[in-house]
């Protein structure tokens, strides 16, 4: 099997190897983890033919530089991350390249976004924790944090793949209303607060990382803050004492004893964390039926979009399988 | 099953349902059994549970089961769990009480007007149950610390308590699994480890199980100063 060896040039505070993410082990204090933007990580695999739940590597402000020392390997970014300086390849985001030995890859993190990703054609090697390779930040499990100086080998690596650019989904502009279902601690707050939730506006900070972001704008001090830990979950408003909303991401705490306030639709969770500081944003009230049908759409339109940017080659691949298999039925037939 | 419960939507993929009150035995038996009787009916489209003090969280695919059916499935568990009990498993923590191993030992004695040594007889003596996993990886919430015991946080979190550091607040107690800052009192240090990553099964407890703390002195505990 090929295998490109890649040697990490620099590479931001918040860059880490995360897969489709740790599933099953919440009850043991181990968030799910995964891509802070699922659809761009999924966006930048699908182009390159993998697996959806292979993995990547995840990058934040700093961006993140490579270069290849041995082998070679096709590559896919997406979201923020877009390749600045790259020996022989094309500028731009949402784009598949191949890196040859003796190339770099430089990937800025755009101004317009806060998480990018780098896909390969190919497996990162790295050891994984509960059977996946998604990196926890805080304890620094999984897959790891990528840090200059080290070296990154592809195992199973293709360079197979046509350079192009294949486009952001129509979600990726600025979201301006996030909706959200109330609670499930709204019981902690008053009327006034929750007035406030969703008639004013909200803006996100640069106070974020893989466990949250704080968002600007009215304070909304709970009644008290004498609450017994319950569960959280990505998507989670949660609030402190003083009354500061914080959304709770990938690698969230696994309980908390801040009341949630309100909990962003699992659609607009990964809008409003790609949305850099001072942008600002709505929180519109649906209710748990209405949020069940925006993630029923949201799942149609992901399908779509990934499906007209998937890769050429998986698609002709499919199509020859398909011919195959109609062409086997039409033997049957014929014998009968 | 006759008492109170309210059953709360938590966006469109899960429900909390909350069994109210403070912290107590009664309410945490409820959790885990009704955790453990929704596990083993293991409901279409259910994904995952996370129980905690007085909740438990359900996790679920919206596209493969509805909030209601889910529900109604919660409520049939319920009937049949109330009776039920599930095993628990009773395990000793050894720990070295103080010094170099509980660096707020003698801060917490005198916030709470008593010695240390009294402080650690009384912490020897609380029957502790592990009630949730919670914050971090392996990091079991314990309640059973004497009410004479109980302080409030830090006003701040502290950093440089290593793996392993006991410590408590309030009714709360837990042995630490990684290097973080905290805002908890830390009285001791054990050896016990709760989170080994490598194993396939990396956490020691289960909510239920019942831990008894077991002082030792620095040359038997296991535990390397520094």
């Amino acid at each position: 099997m090929a295998v490109a060896r890649l040697r990490v040039e620099q590479a931001g505070p918040m860059t880490t190897v995360q897969d489709g993410g740790r599933f099953g082990w919440m009850r043991y204090g181990v968030p799910h983890s995964g891509p802070i933007d699922r659809l761009s990580f999924e966006a930048a695999h699908t182009a390159l033919g993998n697996r959806l739940d292979q993995a990547a590597i995840e990058v934040s402000l700093g961006g993140a530089a490579l270069v290849c020392l041995e082998g070679e390997v096709s590559f896919a970014v997406s979201g923020a991350a877009f390749v600045s300086a790259a020996d022989g390849l094309d500028g731009g985001g949402w784009g598949v390249g191949t890196l040859r030995a003796g190339m770099r890859l430089s990937v800025k993190v755009a101004g317009e976004a806060n998480w990018g990703y780098i896909c390969f054609a190919g497996q990162v090697r790295r050891p994984p924790w509960l059977g996946s390779l998604s990196t926890h930040a805080l304890s620094g499990l999984g897959g790891g944090r990528i840090v200059a100086g080290e070296e990154i080998e592809i195992d199973a690596a293709s360079a197979g793949a046509e350079a192009r650019a294949f486009g952001a989904p129509q979600s990726w502009a600025p979201i301006s209303n996030a909706r959200i279902v109330i609670g499930p601690q709204d019981r902690f707050f008053e009327r006034d607060a929750l007035g406030l939730l969703v008639q004013e506006s909200f803006r996100a900070s640069a106070g974020f990382d893989r466990m949250g972001m704080v968002l600007e704008g009215p304070r909304l001090p709970p009644v008290s803050v004498d609450m017994v830990s319950e569960p959280a979950l990505r998507g989670a408003l949660q609030v402190d004492g003083a009354g500061r909303v914080t959304m709770l991401l990938a690698d969230h705490q696994t309980t908390g004893g801040y009341p949630k306030i309100a909990t962003v639709v699992a659609a607009d969770v990964e809008r409003i964390a790609q949305s850099t500081a001072g942008k600002t944003f709505r929180f519109i009230p649906v209710t748990r039926q209405a949020a069940v049908d925006i993630y029923r759409g949201s799942q149609a339109e992901r399908a779509e979009y990934l499906s007209r940017i998937r890769s050429p080659e998986s698609l002709s691949s499919r199509l020859l399988k398909h011919n195959l298999v109609g062409g086997v039925a039409d033997g049957l037939g014929f014998k009968e | 099953m006759t008492e109170a419960f309210a059953i709360r939507p938590v966006g469109e993929a899960a429900m909390l349902i909350d069994f109210g009150g403070a912290i107590s035995t009664t309410v945490s038996d409820r959790v885990v059994s009704l955790d453990a009787a929704l596990s083993a009916r293991a409901p279409a489209g259910l994904l995952e549970c996370v129980p905690a003090y007085t909740t438990l969280l359900l996790m679920f695919d919206p596209l493969l089961t509805t909030f209601e059916a889910l529900e109604a499935t919660v409520l049939e568990a319920m009937r049949q769990a109330g009776t039920s009990t599930v095993e628990a498993t009773e395990f000793v923590a050894p720990v070295c009480y103080g010094g170099e191993f509980g660096p707020d030992l003698a801060m917490a004695a005198e916030q709470l007007g008593l010695t240390p040594e009294a402080v650690v007889s009384a912490h020897l003596a609380g029957e502790y149950r592990v009630c949730m996993y919670g914050f971090a990886p392996g990091y079991a919430y314990m309640a059973g610390v004497p009410p004479r015991l109980h302080l409030p946080r830090k006003p701040s979190a502290v950093r440089g308590y290593p793996v392993g550091s006991v410590m408590i607040a309030g009714a709360q107690c837990l042995i630490t699994t990684l290097d973080m800052p905290t805002g908890w009192w830390v009285i001791g240090r054990s050896a016990l480890r709760i989170l080994e990553p490598e194993k396939a099964q990396p956490f020691l407890f289960k909510p239920g199980d019942r831990i008894r703390f077991e002082a030792v002195d620095a040359a038997r505990s296991g535990l390397r100063g520094g």
